[in-house]
This record gives C-alpha cells, structure tokens and sequence, in this order.
C-alpha cells in the first residue's frame, strides 16, 4: 500500500478582527476592548491515508472541515506541522470558481479546466465527454451570467469530476442539481473511488457517507475526534439516532 | 408498459451473436444471464487492472506539500492558463458595451485632447515644443501602460477572490495576466501613435527602436514590481489601491510629458539630474527619443537641447533597477501571499 496523504500535527490558527478602520482600532483600544482574538481552526491533527481510500470527513458546522480540505489542496499553509501528498490533486472544491458571467458556457468550459490544472491537449481530449456530462444542450454557447444555479452547477461539476487526479477532494458538492444530475454525479464519484484514486468527500449526508466511503473522519471543533469505520463514524456523531434515515433518498443517499 | 413487440425485439447487446433460433426461452434466458455475467467480470477486470496501473504508477510520485509551485517562474509554466486568462481579461472587459475596444482608445485620446488644448494651446506650449502633440501622446502612451498595469494589478488578486481562496493556483498569475492585457491595449496606440510620426516624415532609427524597446521594458517591469507588491497589500487593506491612484496622480506631472526636458533643465539647472532618478521621466525620454525626436526638422539638434545627455545609459541602468525591484516586489508578494486567502 501507498499513503496518499500524511497530516502530522497540523494546526491553523486565524487571527479574528473586530475592528478594521483607524477609527474603530483606536475606539476599541481607548475603551480597552479586544481588537482581535486567535481562533484554532484546526488543533493538532494528525492521520494518514492510504492510497485508494474513500474518507468521509464529517463535524458539525465550524469545526474545520473546509479548513482542512483547504489545507490538503494547498489553498492554505498550516501554521503548524506538515501536510502531505502525493500525486495530483482535483476534486469539486470550487466548482464554478473564476466563471465569467459575460463569457459562453464554452469559454468558461475550457478557462475553468485551465485553472483546475488541465493542458491545453487533456481539455481537448475530454471536451466532448464533459459537455455530454454537463448536458447543458444549446446554452452551452450563451452566456454564462443567464445560466440557472443548477446550469452554472452542472458545468462546473462536470468540468471537476473531469480532471485527471490521484486525490479526489469534495466539499459538499452535491447540494445543488436535480435529482437524475445527482444520481449521474454519484456514478461518477464511485466511477473514481473504484478506479483506486483517494477520495476525501466532506458531508452532513449520513446515507452518502454510507455508500461513498469505508472510513469516517470526524472533527470536532478543529480537533480529531473520531477515526475509524463509517457506521461507528456516523453513530460517534448521533446522525443515526433520529429517525433521520427513514427519510433518506433511496438512490442518492441525501436526507429528505 | 412495455408492449409486447418490445419485449419480443432482442435487447440491443453490443456484437453479441443472434440467439440461436432452436433454442428454448428456458435456454435463451440462461445464455442471456452468462453473457451478462462475463461483461460484469470483463468491466471488473477492466476496473481492476486500472486500479493496478494507477497503483503501479503512484507509487513512484513522491509524497511533497500540496501547496501550488510559486512565483513567477511558475506562472510562466502555466503559460496555457496565463493566454485564458489574459483572452478572458480582454473579450470580457468590454462585453456589453456599444463601443466595445474602442473605448481603450477613447480614455487616452480623451487625456489627450485635454492637454494638448490646456497645456498646449491656453499655456501656450504649442510655441516651445515641435510637435507638441506628438510630445504628449509618445509620453501618454507608455505613463498610460504603466498607470494601467500598476492599477489593475493592484486590484487583480482581491478582483479574483473566488479563485484565489479555493484553488492552489501560483497568485501572481493575476498580476502577470493584468500587464499582459495592458500591453496588448497598448499595441494599437503605438500603431496610431507610428501613423502620425510618419505624417511629420519621421524616420525610425536602430537607436530610437532601441530606446523604444527599453522604454517599454522600464514600464513593463516597473509596472509588475509594483503590481506584485501592493496587490498582496490590498488584501489585508483595501487602502492600498487608493494609494495606488493617487501615484498615479504624481506619475502624470513628474515626468517630461505636458512639458518638455528643456524646460526641466532650465529651471534646475545642475539639479535637474535628480530629476532622472525618477525611473517614468528616463522613461517617457526613451518613448520620445524613438518618436518624438524624428518628427522635429533638426533630430540632432533635438537631442542635444532637449534630452539629456548619456539618455540611453540613463535608461539602461534605471532598467536594471527595476529588475531589481522587480525581484523585491516578488520578495515582497512571496511574505504576504501565505495568509492571503484567510485574509481575503
């Protein structure tokens, strides 16, 4: 087996303003009020993953999943102790992001490809399987900025689960999109995790979890709380007590 | 509901053999259910020896930090996303308006039509300087590419939030891509610029192109070393692009464009070399050594009362200061890029 990413120690500690203006700043100070406070996002995690596991990272709001996906794309830095990785990352992070509203759904198609780290040569292999995906129809050539949320959802979503990666990363990605879109989405993420890539999938959907992932990562404000199996995972949290499931989507595994 | 005939046409398999017409439903159905049997084992192999490939093929990639390569040498590795960027920057800015391009020429032009009534007909420049109209826009034209570059690479990082804060990208792309724009708008207005100085019977010179072509590369540098560093300070306060334009202010009136060199050397004598420090004034001089200077009657005599002497060393060694500020506005983004998308 090869690990795929390794976190030791990892910390990230944001600085929280209350004030920004000169004004405010010398306010607070003559008044003796705190102008800023350290907030840990994430406090002393540590785990590493083996290639080809499907992880779900779970927590309530807050506790710092964003932040630790952020830190495993390399958006941001720890603070503290190191991160890992190996071999190429994608994932929906950020479907959509650096969409031009003025631009056709095409240009945006081969810019937002650009950004997510395909060459030129790898978008145009793909071309026609991410606008089949995305299938979008003839408002592929309008613009972008009189796309539905759904449209604009679509394309993004199909451009991402697209690129060619080692580490599949996803951030509550499947929140938007009807529901043939969304089972199409799912085949396709299994379609990744069954290829042997790493998929990090970060979700409050207990049914997803369940039938995207074999290990269940829980943080809780910022620090590890939980590592281990999926049903353990998912009771450690108490969102199997209510009867929450009854009302899970069969296929899709979303909460009703 | 499917209908009987429905049921009764042969599911269409891929190259599959006819069912062989003797056989019993109790056969055909059994033979249906092996073949689907082995392509489900045929897809599982095919799953697998993937599976065994990228297995085989990630085991020799080493285990590194995430965070994207960076700096500018990076950006030129990412040439491809920098051409997007730059053509979505440039089809996008003007989308939706009536005139479109033409309005990079009209904020110039405009600039223009000011000063050379203004300066050149109410102050009465129009009598001190050849050409007075040539004088301006030469120096128009490369203060413009500067103030342009400058403003919108201050502005590009906090501009392109959403990238910035969700994908590792090396963030100087945005600087980068809004000089790259800038010197693409300034191509046509050296076109229109070139024109007029053919007009006055203007004849390029191998040092005049020379001295062009180090003015353009002072403003192109200077313009990114300034870009680099203020961008990054405008996340953390939005102050900074409003002391950018301010500069840009001071940068109109502290070089040779309204008003000649002469009148420079004139008033300040001995101490008008100091104005030379000023790396925009050698700057616009080289625009006007290409241009300007060929249009007069006597070049020559030109350069000997207008520009000051040892122009093009002057120009050499204020282009290698800003290749060093170039390196210290990179120093200067590198510092401040850490804590940028937290910031943002």
């Amino acid at each position: 087996m090869t690990t795929s990413i390794v976190l030791e120690n990892v910390t990230k500690t944001f600085k929280l303003r209350y004030h920004r203006t000169i004004k405010q700043m010398s306010m607070a100070k003559v008044r003796g009020q705190e102008t800023s406070t350290l907030f840990r996002a994430i406090d002393d995690v540590s785990f590493t993953v083996e290639q080809g596991e499907a992880i779900g990272l779970m927590g309530l709001n807050g506790s710092g999943k964003s932040t630790l996906l952020k830190m495993i794309s390399g958006v941001m830095k720890p603070d503290d102790g190191s991160v890992l990785t190996r071999g190429r990352i994608a994932g929906l992070i950020a479907t959509g992001a650096g969409f031009h509203p003025q631009l056709t759904g095409r240009e945006n198609l081969y810019l937002n490809a650009a950004i997510l780290g395909m060459s030129e040569r790898e978008t145009a292999r793909k071309f026609d399987e991410i606008v089949e995906f995305a299938d979008l129809g003839n408002r592929l050539d309008t613009q972008v900025g009189h796309y539905s949320s759904g449209q604009n959802a679509r394309l993004g979503f199909a451009i991402a689960v697209h690129v060619d990666s080692d580490i599949f990363l996803a951030d509550e990605a499947l929140a938007v999109g009807d529901k043939p879109f969304k089972r199409k989405c799912l085949a396709k993420m299994r379609e990744i995790r069954d290829s042997g890539r790493t998929i990090f999938y970060v979700s409050h959907a207990a049914g997803q979890v369940r039938k995207m992932c074999n290990r269940v990562i829980v943080l809780e404000n910022g620090r590890l709380a939980f590592d281990g199996g999926v049903d353990e995972g998912i009771h450690f949290l108490h969102y199997d007590s209510d009867d929450e499931e009854e009302f899970a989507d069969e296929e899709t595994g979303d909460d009703i | 509901m499917l209908t009987p005939s429905a049921t009764a046409a042969p599911a269409p398999y891929d190259e599959e053999p006819p069912f062989d017409s003797e056989a019993s439903p109790e056969e055909r159905r059994r033979t249906r259910r092996e073949r689907r049997a082995a392509r489900r084992a045929a897809q599982q192999a095919d799953l697998d020896a993937a599976r065994e490939a990228h297995a085989a093929a990630i085991e020799s990639v080493p285990l590194v930090a995430p965070s994207a390569g960076n700096g500018l040498l990076a950006v030129f590795q990412r040439r491809y996303l920098l051409r997007l960027l730059v053509k979505r920057e440039i089809s996008a800015r003007y989308q939706g308006s009536f005139l479109g391009l033409l309005w990079s020429y009209i904020g110039p032009l405009c600039q223009f039509f000011v000063y050379w009534f203004v300066i050149g007909t109410i102050l009465g420049l129009h009598d001190q300087v050849e050409n007075f109209g040539i004088h301006v826009f030469s120096g128009l034209i490369v203060v413009h590419f500067f103030t342009e570059t400058f403003g919108a690479g201050t502005r590009s990082i906090v501009r392109n939030k959403s990238i910035v804060v969700k994908l590792p990208l090396p963030r100087e792309m945005f600087p980068v891509a809004s000089m790259l724009v800038s010197l693409f708008h300034v191509l046509p207005q050296l076109l229109i610029l070139t024109v007029a100085c053919l007009f006055y019977g203007w004849v390029p010179d191998a040092l005049g192109m020379a001295a062009l072509g180090l003015g353009l590369f002072i403003a192109m540098t200077l313009g990114t070393a300034g870009a680099l560093m203020f961008s990054a300070a405008n996340v953390y306060f939005r102050d900074f692009s409003k002391v950018v334009d301010l500069l840009h202010l001071f940068v109109r009136f502290s070089v040779p464009m309204i008003y000649p060199y002469s009148l420079v050397d004139k008033r300040f004598g001995s101490a008008a070399q100091y104005y030379l420090f000023n790396p925009l004034a050698d700057c616009v001089l080289l625009i006007q050594r290409a241009f300007w200077v060929g249009t007069t009657p006597d070049p020559d005599h030109t350069i000997r009362t207008d520009l000051p002497a040892n122009l093009m060393i002057w120009g050499l060694s204020v282009a290698g200061v800003s290749l060093v500020l170039l390196v210290i506005g990179q120093l200067v983004f590198s510092k401040l890029e850490s804590k940028i998308p937290e910031r943002l």
